[in-house]
């Protein structure tokens, strides 16, 4: 029962792959993004915004569907791409963190956003009659107050990313070795007789994971809150 | 010197005020309303003037006909707020640190050892923001920001969040630190008693307005501490 197969073991390394890739390039996009929406007014604003939570109110499937129009090889972005600097998203595992990074995006800015809306302004005004820089400031001052935010940004975003299946299926199809998840890999699983044990065996792995990223999250956000407020 | 000459609208009434003055200690003295933070928060590049202009030494800082705003992280003014804003994450060492980190001042262990002595904060140099007192939060802002090493150092009310007992236990560092810190100082209050003891001009304030100029004779007599 506990013996995992060499594609379970597939699967579930190219999630944890997917995810972790996912995570790490949206997280400085998504910090910059939390900063302008919390701290700069600018025309268009609230449609930046609209835009950012779409994913998480469109079904999967049509923000997958969406991404194969714009970066599929034939889509308007992905010739592009593929024809000038050869780079391919459709049927790729990098098609696939995409899709992660895109789905997951609304929940990694979210938290950010707060924890920098909610550092007080005033520290931020005293650092700039100090002498910081704008950039100096954001550096030195809202970046550190604001950690635990983005690290609890971050493993929501994990999560998130590691579950996700709608958007990556439409997208990048389900391929053994190649673009097939954890998810996809359990949805292929079901569909198969006799497969019911394996899949069990995927749904604790899933279970394991979610539960291993809630604990450090939790943990990260105690040590950071500690390390700010430190008294 | 100082030369401020400067408009603003500020909700309901209008801040309109023009002085010069090179004392050591210039204090802007008037009722809470005022506008004395609001003019300080002009001269700190905090806030921009609608009209006017503030010059600093000969040096132009805000010029609204020649468009000049120069921001508040290149004016070189220190400023101590009435509620210290020290950095929460940083110890108290750091704290003081920051602003030569900031402007890239090569370390002076000399003008260090000056300020924490000058200040007594010697011994709270490993403590956080939040293991400190009110009037010890006060000092080691005081020293964070003559640490940056101003031509011209900000005090909106250093006092006014301490109670009695506290005022009287900073007011002497004040004075120490005018008569030999050597930076020039503008000092916000609407107390005539710290006014008479600290101030060598006074600016009045009232409603936007400057009403009177001069020395400690200006201030009211029945508010004397």
């Amino acid at each position: 029962m506990f013996e995992l197969s060499p594609t379970e073991w597939t699967a579930i390394l190219l999630s944890l792959r997917v995810a972790v890739i996912a995570t790490l390039v949206a997280t400085p996009l998504g910090i910059g993004v939390a900063w302008l929406l919390a701290r700069r007014d600018f025309w268009g604003k609230s449609v930046v915004d609209a835009l950012i939570h779409l994913p998480l109110v469109l079904p999967p499937v049509v923000t997958g569907y969406l991404l194969l129009l714009t970066l599929g090889r034939r889509g308007l972005v992905g010739a592009w791409l593929a024809d000038h600097l050869g780079i391919v998203f459709a049927f790729r595992w990098t098609g696939a963190a995409l899709a992660c990074g895109v789905m997951s995006f609304p929940l990694l800015v979210r938290p950010i956003r707060l924890s920098i809306e909610a550092i007080d302004r005033r520290l931020e005004q005293a650092a700039g009659t100090l002498g910081a820089a704008p950039w100096q400031v954001f550096a030195t001052i809202t970046l550190p107050l604001a950690l635990p935010g983005v690290l609890a940004g971050m493993v929501l975003g994990f999560a998130k990313a590691i579950g996700e299946f709608g958007a990556t299926i439409t997208f990048v199809s389900n391929i053994p070795g190649e673009t097939q998840t954890i998810s996809s890999a359990i949805y292929s699983l079901i569909q198969t007789p006799d497969g019911d044990t394996a899949a069990l065996r995927l749904v604790l792995i899933s279970i394991v994971i979610a539960m291993s990223a809630l604990i450090a999250s939790e943990w990260f956000a105690r040590r950071a809150t500690q390390r700010l407020h430190g008294n | 010197m100082l030369r401020v000459e400067v408009i603003k609208k500020l909700g309901e009434f209008t801040l309109e005020a023009s002085f010069t003055s090179d004392g050591r200690v210039t204090g802007l003295f008037g009722a809470s309303g005022a506008g004395k933070t609001s003019l300080i928060n002009m001269i700190a590049g905090l806030l921009r003037p609608d009209r006017g202009s503030i010059v600093i030494d000969g040096e132009t800082l805000d010029d609204t006909t020649a468009r000049i705003h120069v921001p508040a992280h290149r004016r070189r003014i220190g400023y101590v707020f009435q509620d210290a804003r020290l950095f929460p994450h940083l110890d108290v060492r750091q704290n003081l640190d920051f602003g030569r980190r900031m402007n890239r001042l090569a370390d002076d262990p000399a003008q260090r050892a000056r300020v924490t002595d000058l200040l007594d904060i010697g011994g709270l140099l490993d403590r956080r923001p939040g293991q400190l007192s009110g009037g010890e939060r006060q000092r080691v802002a005081l020293g964070r920001a003559l640490l940056s090493k101003p031509r011209l150092l900000l005090l909106d009310e250093p006092l006014g969040s301490l109670d009695e007992g506290r005022k009287v236990e900073i007011l002497p560092y004040l004075v120490r630190l005018r008569d030999e810190a050597g930076v020039p100082m503008v000092y916000v209050s609407h107390d005539a008693g710290e006014m008479r003891q600290l101030a060598t001009q006074i600016v009045i304030l009232k409603r936007g307005r400057v009403i009177a100029f001069g020395g400690g004779e200006i201030l009211p007599l029945a508010a004397s501490g």
